[in-house]
């Protein structure tokens, strides 16, 4: 780079002329105007903005002018190119937007085209009515309990005072294990879990026992070897049968929806005493029986479905699970999942839970 | 247990207008369920009437049978008053004779519509009918002959034959046997209505003296009380009067002759069971005792029973005659030519009942009752009730002796607060309605000022307990007047961590694609054999069933898989393309450590014990298991579909790994039921929880699936065991990132775990992340060599990083490759 000709002698500098960069200016513009799309802009980039453009070669002449002359040339040629600029940047904003909208209309697809590439998957209602089932307990505070479903004779039945005469304990209801004088069962009701929190815990207790048990009944479309239950214990100071009342009437209207709730029919368990069969206004006709001039199919005209067994914890199963029945009252309850399930559901063959038919699985989704 | 309504009102007078549906549902409120109620005359539309036979002339025909052309009277039922013209095929009635007809119009049972019709050559207009045709019973030897004073012609036979009835099945749960009773079950329907009660025990009966049959009883416990009266002259040809018969049928009996017939009357009337004896047949003294091992009897039956030191068994010279309280011995059984019998009213202990009935598998009405416990006072009232029927339908006279050998045992007090009922069933009960409401049951009370005490009434003997007093209280009240109040609110600690890690399983495999299956938890060889498992694989060590479902299957299982790939059979051979199914269960190992203890349960059993309990049990880790098989991905217009392999199978597991925020090892194993060269042992720390891999392919072709079908296994108890409590959060650099690729030729059994993890360790803490992008094979590699390249990513905390840092680390890590598995790094 040489430094400034102080000794040129100035002289008229062609490109410089006003009406030459107004000229180039005009030219540049009008070729900007006249770009019809992005490429076209481009070229014209280069050809009036870039460095062999007349005004970039007109600048480089600047410095052939005496100094005295450069300063309004050097202001000419930049305004001319600031002009160029503008119009440069303005053009090219239209033109992107001309160019995004015309994409955008060319890329239009049929939203319509199937998308399951892989099918979707599914939970099982039983688990997922079970954590239902825990969840409204749980929001009143309850935990939820489990245990082992092989389990002792004794946590299965003696703790829970059906002592060794009890019919439930032949072989025609429980499924033992071999040798049968290890003591050794298929849980027959999640009770031993109930057991097995009496004797672990200290009052207060509140807790629900969904779970897995067994009973060597026939298989068909109500009845099952392999079915799920749900258990609740409540432990505390001053608990009653109306708090067993409250408590159940509450599950079903979380449950089956508000105004279902249940009635209490005496009846016998060796555990509770006193103990009742628990009874539910049938959700299908709400109780009264009939549905569309017809008898209820659901209830079979009755406006109740059995629900299942309560009562009142028998201070027997409080004494042989170390629970001071001076001080401590409590209530249990129990109904099957299955059976819940059927009805809430309308599920009407209890085998189609057992099948394995993605069909049947995947309509109830993850979430009941 | 059924009940004839008309029977119950025998002993109760309930006012007119309760109808059988009321009282059902105040019996039902109290606790005798209602089961149904069927109307004897269920299926019949009348006119059924009286008819008398006038006329009968026998018509052989050309079949070989001989019709009877009858003309009977049937009064004004046929509109007419004119004789009746009926063909009738039976011949055990004569002219003169009132007979049960059914007129054209009417149903009998079974929809068998009465029209006048065409027959043998006679216009028959109605039938004469049998008992079975009514639906009476099973007779159908001959149409019904009415008693002379039956009623007139034409009167409705509904009421003759006591169709009016409505006989009432209840639900007897096991702790009410008194209500196995029309005693018991009418003293509940007085209590409903609070109407006056007869008892139909309470009858004067003579005093014992010792002109009766000789009785001894050796086991006091076992039978307390034994009651022996005799009725000579009896006429065994005596019929069963009609009403008689009628109610046992529709107690659900069967009439078989008057003294077996009197015997279940009497059990049904008071709930007592009754042996009889052919009096002729017994040789000396009754003696009650156990048996002795060994023993043997053949019961009425006919079947030969060994008998054990538990059973207690009634003898006289002549040895074993009876399995007291469950079934008399054939050798003194009453029988066509019995004219002496001796009527056996015992006492028995109730669980001595329950264990024989167990033992020897006899399940009758007599054991039911009394296993469940009978009202010992009445016995010597009910010996006399069947005597007195005894001898009023079948003649004879009865025997001035009466032996009562023992006494009813005694019932034990109860205390309680007259607090107490309220106490525990929340409901508003005063002392009043407790004294009254056990006072109604039957109980004698002693009334103090705070507490009062009950003896409970003898046929109660399941009221022992302050509790047992408390539910009779209330269901009196009523249940219906339960309040309904929530319990205080406790202060729970929510779900378990474990808890909540298993439905967030569920869902990461759900959101997945996979289904969730629960299948039955039983297993055989068959499908150990299916799933290829050596001889010797754990897996086949089961916990086995005394008494399983199934002889195939005979074990709890060790393995989710063989459910789930049936379940996918299932599902292809319904027509699915492809099926992903997993389940999430309980397994079994059994556990050598002795049988489990039973303990008392009058108190808790201590620590120790308790320890020693739960040792007993087999282990029972939750499995998880998956399976895929068919098309993983479907074809669409995005292109082609894809099979499930083995990568979807590793890479779920993965996936549950991330999930739960552990880091899963892969290593390379074989192992059934996997294909041994796409077999992962997934490992935590080092520690193997399970497999996952494409299966075998004799495993798919065993369980008919296709090929290439994947598998996972895993303990899932472990897995969820293994995850952080609390995870500490990242501490990550907002530095550039350097990025080097290297690609590093290697033989073709050295696994990508392998390499990247001595890369890892060779880069040190600058490396951020490794990632192989690329598995390259080509002739000019050989064919024993593979190319793996890698993406790594460093980075540091507190600075950019040079340029000769990067490469520094990167050749440290190439070089560790080097040095662990022969990497050679592709220039």
């Amino acid at each position: 780079m040489s430094g400034p000709n102080t000794d040129y002698d100035p002289v008229e500098v062609t490109p410089l002329k006003p009406e030459e960069v107004e000229a180039a200016r005009d030219a540049a513009v009008a070729a900007i105007a006249a770009a019809a799309d992005l490429a076209d802009l481009k070229q014209v980039r280069i050809d009036h903005a870039g460095d062999r453009s007349p005004l970039a070669l007109a600048n480089r002449e600047i410095g052939a002018l005496p100094p005295q002359a450069r300063k309004e040339a050097g202001q000419r040629i930049g305004q001319a190119r600031g002009a160029v600029n503008q119009a440069l940047a303005a053009r090219q904003e239209v033109l992107e937007a001309e160019h995004e909208e015309r994409m955008l209309v060319e890329e239009t697809v049929d939203v319509t085209l199937p998308t399951d590439r892989v099918p979707a998957g599914a939970r099982h209602p039983i688990t997922t009515g079970s954590e239902l089932i825990a969840d409204i307990f749980v929001a009143m505070g309850w935990e939820v309990a489990e245990g082992p479903v092989i389990e002792a004779e004794w946590l299965n039945f003696d703790a829970l005072n059906l002592g060794p005469d009890h019919p439930a304990r032949t072989m025609q209801d429980t499924f033992w294990t071999e040798p049968a004088e290890n003591h050794l069962v298929l849980r027959t009701h999640t009770s031993p879990v109930q057991a097995r929190t009496m004797l672990t815990r200290q009052p207060p207790i509140y807790v629900v026992c969904p779970g897995r048990v067994f009973r060597t009944d026939e298989y068909d479309a109500t009845h099952s070897p392999v079915f799920h239950q749900v258990e609740g214990l409540a432990i505390d100071e001053g608990i009653t049968m109306a708090n067993l009342k409250g408590t159940l009437d509450h599950f079903a209207a979380q449950m089956f929806g508000e105004g279902i709730s249940t009635r209490f029919r005496p009846s016998y368990f060796p555990f509770t005493e006193p103990s009742a069969e628990v009874d539910l206004v049938c959700f299908v006709c709400r109780g009264s029986g009939t549905l569309d001039g017809a008898s209820c199919r659901t209830c079979r005209g009755e406006g109740w479905i059995e629900w299942g067994g309560c009562g009142v914890v028998n201070p027997r199963v409080l004494a042989a699970c170390g629970v001071d029945a001076e001080r401590y009252t409590g209530f249990a309850f129990g109904m099957g999942i299955d059976r819940t399930l059927m009805f809430r559901q309308g599920i009407e063959d209890l085998r189609e839970l057992f099948e394995g038919d993605i069909r049947f699985t995947t309509a109830f989704g993850s979430e009941l | 247990m059924k009940a004839p309504a008309s029977w119950i009102r025998e002993y109760v007078d309930l006012p007119a207008d309760v109808t059988t549906e009321d009282l059902t549902a105040r019996l039902t409120a109290l606790g005798l369920k209602l089961e149904a109620i069927e109307s004897a005359s269920a299926g019949i539309t009348g006119p059924l009437v009286v008819g008398k036979v006038l006329t009968m002339e026998p018509e052989p025909q050309k079949n070989g049978k001989t019709i009877n052309w009858c003309t009977v009277d049937v009064g004004d039922a046929n509109g007419t008053g004119e004789p009746q013209g009926i063909v009738c095929g039976a011949h055990n009635f004569a002219p003169g004779d009132l007979v049960v007809v059914i007129l054209p119009g009417g149903v009998l049972p079974g929809n068998f519509q009465i029209s006048a019709r065409k027959t043998y050559g006679h216009l028959s207009a109605g039938m004469i009918c049998s008992a079975r045709e009514l639906g009476l019973g099973e007779d159908h030897d001959g149409i019904i002959v009415l008693p002379a004073d039956a009623g007139a012609p034409g009167t409705d036979a509904f009421d003759v034959l006591g169709l009016r009835e409505e006989v009432i099945e209840f639900e007897i749960n096991p702790d009410r046997a008194y209500a196995l009773s029309l005693r018991g079950i009418a003293r509940e329907a007085a209590l409903a209505y609070d109407a006056p009660y007869r008892d139909p025990a309470d009858r004067d009966v003579p005093s014992p003296n010792d002109a009766g049959y000789p009785v001894v009883i050796d086991d006091p416990v076992g039978c307390p009380m034994f009651v022996a009266r005799k009725v000579t002259g009896f006429d065994p040809a005596a019929p069963t009067p009609d009403w008689m018969a009628t109610r046992l049928q529709q107690a659900g009996m069967r009439p078989i002759s008057l003294a077996v017939d009197v015997t279940n009357y009497v059990m049904l009337e008071t709930g007592r069971p009754i042996h009889g004896y052919d009096a002729d047949k017994l040789q000396g003294p009754i003696r009650v005792r156990r048996a002795t091992e060994g023993e043997t009897l053949t019961t009425l039956d006919g079947a030969l029973r060994t008998l054990s030191t538990e059973d207690l068994v009634v003898t006289d010279d002549s040895g074993i005659i009876g399995l007291g309280g469950v079934m008399g011995g054939e050798t003194t059984e009453m029988s066509e030519t019995t004219t002496n019998v001796l009527v056996e009213a015992a006492h028995w202990d109730a669980t001595s009942m329950f264990r024989t009935g167990k033992r020897h598998r006899i399940s009758s009405e007599a054991g039911k009752r009394n296993e469940r416990g009978v009202d010992p006072v009445i016995t010597p009232a009910a010996a006399d009730r069947v005597v007195e029927l005894l001898t009023t339908y079948g003649g004879g006279t009865a025997d001035p002796g009466v032996t009562v050998v023992g006494t009813a045992p005694e019932r034990p007090e109860i205390t309680i607060s007259y607090d107490l009922p309220a106490r525990v069933s929340g409901m508003d009960i005063d002392a009043a309605t407790t004294v009254t409401n056990l006072e109604a049951v039957g109980c004698a009370l002693v009334k103090e000022d705070t507490t009062l005490t009950a003896t409970p009434p003898p046929w109660r003997p399941d009221l022992n307990d302050p509790f047992d007093l408390v539910e009779e209280v209330a269901r009196i009240v009523g249940y219906d007047n339960v309040p309904s109040v929530l319990p205080r609110e406790a202060a729970g600690r929510g779900l378990t961590r474990e808890q909540r890690l298993r439905r967030r399983v569920g869902r990461t495999l759900a959101g997945a694609g996979c289904v969730e299956v629960i299948s039955f938890p039983f297993v055989g060889d068959a499908a150990f054999d299916a799933l290829g498992l050596p001889a010797d694989d754990p897996l086949r060590t089961t916990v086995r069933l005394a008494n399983p479902l199934s002889s195939e299957e005979p074990s709890y299982t060790t393995t989710l898989l063989p459910g789930l790939l049936k379940a996918a059979a299932r599902n292809l051979g319904r027509g699915a393309s492809g099926v992903s199914l997993f389940e999430t269960g309980t397994v079994a190992f059994p556990v050598d450590r002795g049988p489990a203890p039973i303990y008392g349960v009058d108190w808790r059993p201590s620590e120790d014990e308790l320890a020693k309990l739960l040792e007993a049990l087999p282990e029972q880790p939750l499995h998880l298991a998956v399976v895929l098989a068919g098309e993983r991905e479907r074809a669409g217009w995005w292109g082609e579909g894809r099979e499930a392999g083995w990568a979807d199978a590793i890479g779920l597991v993965r996936r549950l790994g991330t999930e739960l925020g552990v880091e899963i090892e892969v290593v390379s194993t074989s192992r059934a039921p996997w294909h041994p060269g796409r077999c992962a042992q997934v490992r935590l720390a080092g520690v193997e929880f399970g497999h996952a891999g494409e299966l075998h392919p004799k495993v798919c072709a065993a369980f008919g699936l296709p090929a290439r079908s994947a598998a996972v296994e895993i303990d899932l108890d472990f897995l969820m065991r293994h995850t952080r409590d609390v995870t500490p959060g990242p501490d990550f650099s907002t530095y550039p990132q350097a990025k080097e690729d290297v690609a590093l030729v290697v033989a073709a059994d050295v696994t990508a775990a392998d390499v990247e993890a001595a890369l890892r360790e060779g880069a040190g803490d600058l490396l951020e992340s490794i990632r192989l992008f690329d598995v390259y094979t080509s002739e000019q590699l050989g064919a024993d060599k593979k190319s793996l390249a890698f993406a790594l990513r460093f980075r540091a905390p507190d600075r950019t990083l040079t340029e000769e840092e990067t490469a520094g680390a990167r050749d440290a890590a190439v070089a560790l490759a080097a040095e662990r598995t022969g990497a050679v790094q592709r220039s």
